[in-house]
């Protein structure tokens, strides 16, 4: 391996990892906020691999697609933590264990 | 010298992501997010993707995360309490995820290994992106405003005090 070069699996590892890190942290975490955190790790990790695969691909699409993904997660994070403040103003609680009915 | 930056970078993101998942206050899980995304775009600058670079940290380590730190601190969120996860799920899911991880691992390692990606040979300059998304990708780019456009008005509408919307529609 050529040192001054980063092999594509060691970023697609990263990629992988940081995903993982979201899922578990969407699965194990309580607080509503902290799960909505986790989602934007994830959109992270796949923003590395489209990033790295542009790169090796040369194909500059890749990065254009990284500024759809951003837009859709800044999207989403306007409307979710809207619905955050509206779930915490009628429940008083970010507890996810807490919120399992639709309507109150 | 390449190597050592990925690895330096990395450090930091894997660090940021295991200690989001550890903290149970959320705006210490916010604040290794933002420092996540930090060194995601010294990532993406060793990839030569400066516009990306300079678009994550102003994007989501600026904004995004404003908005988030901002939410943490307006709903006055405090720790979380934990709930007693089942056993079973521990005693399955551990391991089936380390062995899910070490075969992605492997394989990934194994089959792609070989290529290295070659510093700096595709610069992302900002002409050559205006170019692709102003161009080739002009009907997406256009679509996304109305999304844009559409959760400005759900977030307005979901956040607005319900005896305000309440009075426009009586």
């Amino acid at each position: 391996m050529v040192p001054s070069y980063v092999p594509l699996s060691y970023y697609l590892l990263l990629s992988g990892f940081l995903f993982a890190c979201g899922v578990v942290g969407f699965l194990i975490k309580r607080n509503i906020i902290t799960i909505f955190m986790s989602i934007e790790l994830m959109l992270n990790g796949v923003n590395l691999s489209f990033v790295a695969f542009a790169a090796h691909w040369h194909a500059l699409a890749g990065q254009v697609f990284v500024f759809f993904v951003m837009v859709v997660a800044a999207a989403e994070a306007a409307v979710g933590l809207a619905i955050i403040i509206a779930v915490y103003r009628t429940r008083e609680t970010l507890n996810v264990d807490q919120v399992n009915l639709l309507k109150l | 010298m390449h190597l050592f930056l990925f690895l330096m970078f990395g450090a930091v993101c894997v660090g940021g992501a295991i200690n989001l998942l550890a903290q149970r206050h959320p705006i210490t899980s916010a604040l290794s997010l933002i420092a996540v995304m930090a060194a995601l775009a010294g990532e993406y600058l060793l990839l030569g993707a400066e516009f990306v670079a300079a678009v994550q940290v102003i994007v989501y380590a600026g904004a995004i995360m404003v908005l988030f730190v901002f939410v943490i601190m307006l709903l006055n969120a405090g720790e979380e309490e934990q709930t007693k996860g089942s056993r079973v799920a521990i005693l399955l899911g551990v391991p089936g995820m380390l062995t899910g991880g070490l075969l992605i691992g492997w394989v990934v390692l194994r089959h792609s290994g070989t290529e290295s990606v070659p510093i700096g040979a595709l610069p992302g300059h900002p002409t050559d992106i205006a170019q692709l998304l102003f161009h080739d990708f002009l009907l997406p780019f256009e679509v996304t405003s109305v999304l844009i456009l559409i959760a400005i008005m759900g977030a307005v509408v979901l956040a607005s005090k319900p005896e305000a919307s309440a009075g426009k529609v009586g």
